[in-house]
């Protein structure tokens, strides 16, 4: 009897199959869900159930100015990055193949590159002695050197250049289903190229710019490295006040209630671009 | 309608492309590319100083860095660690989409969901719950220990490519085998493994290179005795100045190159099998 169920069991639909999930399921429960639920533990309990890190997060006017500024750079980069790739990702779908080719090589080559060179590399250019203080000084247009980096400029440089591709690939991916020919009705009718665009293309192409604006947006909340890199002490964001709390202070509760926030924030974001775009268009934002 | 927007309607080319557009997205391209560029030329300068434009030109900073027993140490644990992720990251991946594209049961796209989940946590929170779990395990400042914190990270890039891979497999190939006599063993790697191979190494790829590249995780887990590649860069970048930095990201450039081009041979070779079948 005990035998039949067992077989039963083997032999009911899809339960082989499922056996295949299981050891990354296992995997994933036992290194991702445990470390994330330790953490909410961490924030909860110290040593008895409190709530006084959040109070105290939400309570200390510097940690609301941190969010403050966390949410801005989030904001302000993915909208440079917008500026940025959206050209682009037209120029993409119009461009003969040549340029094109060597358009998308040049974005997925700078997209494969190690963030740490990435951002070196603006260290590089931005720094005081750096290649663009150099140039300018060296024409004679710069009594002093600029301060490009350590701040906001240098940041918003440095996160931009991170994020564009995510900000093309989606959008060109829309701009290829849109039928051309709309655009050459519309002239027919009367309007100018602009008009075309403004009235046809653009609002076409939005379900590609909402796909890689909130992505950028999800992926910038929790950045770390450019503002630690790049940022002075004013641009210094939710991640990396985390990591200072960790590393240097020891406070572990504390940072657990910063991460559990920041983790909050993400999640409520992304379900709003699950709700209105799907999550597999994550995939095809990153694909190369 | 009047004459002039006839005549323009009639000229109209949809593929247009102003040099206004051209100038912009022409500097796009170069504001992405053209820093990291610059690093190449700035490697074969001088080992002692970082100076912009270099005054000699030589490979000094190559030969330190390829002579320097810390960085040394420092590339070995990171192939290490990333080699180690990659295999049971794929292995985990490939087990589970072949799970999750042909079988059907229940949960099963919650189940997809949650494989992809680790993807959009951020990392920073990602870093301090393997720092505070590691650390009940005693393993902080092990490789082993980054390798556990890099398998959930690098799962869904290695499940995405090797399921899409799947769905394009047309498993009627698979039925013919088993009607010619071969049993499921052989029919799964005789027939249906050297068909998706070029997907499983894709995702493999992908999973190395993240492990390769990561450094927040590394920066919390590393210590002092498992350094990485990115967390002694990350050190160097941050406290010091290191002047063989050029030499390094321009090696790590070459990387990426090859690496674009392996990709992008294996999505031909993917595409190939796809329609010949």
């Amino acid at each position: 009897m005990h035998k039949r169920t067992l077989a039963s069991i083997w032999h009911r639909r899809g339960f082989r199959q499922f056996l295949l999930v299981v050891p990354a399921l296992l995997a994933l429960l036992l290194l991702f869900v445990y470390p994330i639920s330790s953490v909410l533990l961490r924030s909860i309990f110290s040593p008895d159930i409190t709530l006084k890190h959040y109070l105290h997060f939400f309570k200390t006017p510097l940690y609301g100015r941190v969010l403050w500024i966390t949410f801005q750079i989030s904001a302000l980069s993915t909208l440079s990055s917008l500026i940025v790739g959206y050209p682009v990702a037209y120029v993409l779908r119009r461009a003969k193949p040549g340029i094109r080719n060597f358009f998308l090589l040049a974005i997925t080559l700078s997209f494969m590159i190690s963030l740490l060179v990435r951002n070196y590399s603006w260290i590089i250019v931005l720094q005081r002695s750096g290649v663009i203080n150099t140039v300018l000084s060296y024409l004679g247009l710069l009594d002093q050197p600029l301060k490009l980096l350590h701040n906001k400029f240098g940041v918003m440089v440095g996160m931009t250049h991170i994020f564009v591709p995510y900000i093309v690939f989606p959008i060109y991916s829309v701009m290829m289903g849109i039928d051309l020919n709309l655009e050459k009705a519309a002239q027919n009718l009367g309007a100018t190229r602009w008009q075309a665009f403004w009235r046809i293309t653009f609002p076409l192409s939005l379900p590609g710019i909402g796909a890689g604006a909130l992505l950028v947006f999800i992926m910038a909340l929790g950045f770390f490295i450019t503002p630690a890199l790049l940022g002075g002490r004013k641009e210094q964001m939710l991640s990396n006040l985390i990591q200072i709390q960790v590393v240097d202070l020891l406070n572990w509760p504390f940072a657990s209630a910063m991460s559990v926030i920041l983790l909050v924030a993400t999640l409520v974001i992304f379900s709003i671009y699950n709700r209105y775009l799907g999550v597999e268009r994550l995939w095809g934002g990153v694909k190369t | 309608m009047n004459d002039r927007s006839r005549k323009r309607a009639a000229h109209y080319d949809p593929l247009h492309i102003g040099w206004p557009l051209w100038v912009v997205s022409g500097s796009a391209i170069l504001f992405l590319i053209a820093p990291v560029l610059l690093l190449m030329p700035m490697s074969l300068g001088s080992a002692e100083i970082i100076e912009f434009p270099p005054s000699k030109i030589c490979l000094d900073q190559y030969r330190k860095f390829f002579n320097h027993p810390a960085w040394q140490t420092a590339v070995l644990n990171s192939l290490q660690i990333s080699a180690m992720t990659s295999l049971f990251s794929t292995t985990l991946g490939l087990l589970a989409s072949i799970g999750l594209v042909w079988g059907s049961f229940r949960g099963k796209g919650f189940i997809n969901a949650f494989i992809v989940s680790p993807m959009i946590v951020p990392l920073i929170v990602m870093a301090l719950a393997f720092y505070i779990s590691l650390a009940k395990l005693g393993i902080l400042g092990t490789k082993l220990g980054l390798v556990l914190a890099y398998t959930p990270l690098t799962l869904p890039f290695s499940v995405l490519p090797i399921s899409a891979t799947l769905r394009g497999f047309d498993r009627s190939l698979e039925n013919a085998a088993l009607i010619l006599g071969a049993n499921r063993i052989q029919t799964f790697f005789k027939v249906t493994f050297p068909i998706i191979r070029p997907g499983i190494l894709t995702g493999a790829i992908f999973a190395f290179m993240i492990a390769f590249d990561e450094v927040v995780i590394a920066l919390f887990i590393c210590g002092s005795t498992a350094v990485t590649l990115p967390k002694k860069m990350w050190d160097v970048i941050r406290y010091e100045i290191e002047p063989m930095l050029p030499a390094i990201s321009t090696l790590l450039l070459l990387l990426a190159a090859f690496i674009l081009v392996l990709i992008g041979l294996l999505q031909k070779r993917i595409a190939r099998r796809m329609t010949s079948v």
